[in-house]
């Protein structure tokens, strides 16, 4: 049986819900905004298998956009986690709490 | 007959699927990364499979090359091997902060099922691409045609956020804040 565009978008599902418990589940930085990378790639998968299904490059172009903005996030993110941990010595979220009311 | 398409795509969505699940089970940040680093291979084949071998190329040096290397040193460089298990407003804030955790997490579960229901709606209004589509699709001639002209305004913000990313970054870790 030949996988069409429904199973592709059923594995990018499946890969989208791993990434959001990630995020919920873990209590480190880092490894959250792993779970973030995850949840991008899963986009990137619905893109590539829905542009190969309607024969356009479209979906290809938007993939090199999200892996741009992906690797600037993760400058930016990575660099935000230096900075608190130095302030905290700690990568737990919890631990960040300044701003809480 | 199950053909060589559907033998690859179960095979390196086994793949992609396993290793996700791994990154978000480990311990130890340095194996969820390097974890995540086959997960991007895995789907690397997966694009390939889809006539898109542009696409699968940057995923592997840029994904998996260039931004996996930095998410490795901020690891190595921080040196905080293991997640901290012990809260530091002892165990009742643990249980109380672990609840609603979980709870959203099994949202996810839910967000599964939401996501392909939506899916099967959409790909049964859809029409398929004709047989000549892969050619079209897997040529990156048309990929470079389409980011500079349909896509040029988009490209040269890319160039600013770039830009604004590495400055944002080098400000933000320094050591003087």
């Amino acid at each position: 049986m030949e996988p069409t565009l429904t199973h592709y978008l059923a594995l990018s599902a499946v890969l989208f819900s791993i990434g959001t418990a990630g995020v919920f589940l873990r209590r480190n930085l880092i490894t959250v905004l792993l779970s973030i990378e995850i949840m991008l790639n899963a986009v990137n998968l619905t893109f590539v298998a829905a542009g190969r299904h309607f024969g356009t490059v479209d979906g290809q172009v938007i993939v090199f956009f999200v892996m741009t903005v992906a690797a600037a996030e993760a400058a930016v993110g990575l660099a935000l986690i230096i900075a608190l941990f130095r302030h905290k010595e700690s990568l737990s979220p919890d631990v960040f709490t300044s701003l809480k009311w | 007959m199950i053909s060589l398409d559907a033998i690859l795509f179960y095979l390196f969505g086994a793949v992609t699927v396993a290793s996700s699940l791994a990154v978000v089970t480990q311990r130890n940040p340095m194996h969820s990364v390097l974890f995540l680093i086959g997960s991007f291979l895995a789907l690397a084949g997966l694009y390939i499979n889809l006539d898109s071998p542009f696409t699968a190329v940057t995923q592997i040096i840029v994904y998996a090359g260039a931004i996996m290397v930095l998410f490795l040193f901020v690891v190595m460089l921080l040196n905080a091997p293991r997640e901290d298990v012990a809260s530091p407003y002892g165990p009742a804030y643990v249980t109380l902060t672990t609840g609603p955790r979980r709870a959203f997490a099994l949202l996810s579960v839910v967000l599964v099922v939401e996501l392909v229901l939506a899916m099967r709606q959409f790909v049964s209004a859809s029409q398929p691409s004709g047989p000549d589509a892969a050619a079209h699709v897997s040529s990156v001639r048309q990929i470079g045609i389409a980011i500079f002209t349909d896509y040029s305004l988009a490209f040269e913000a890319t160039s600013v956020l770039i830009l604004v990313a590495m400055v944002g970054a080098v400000v933000l870790a320094k050591k003087r804040l």
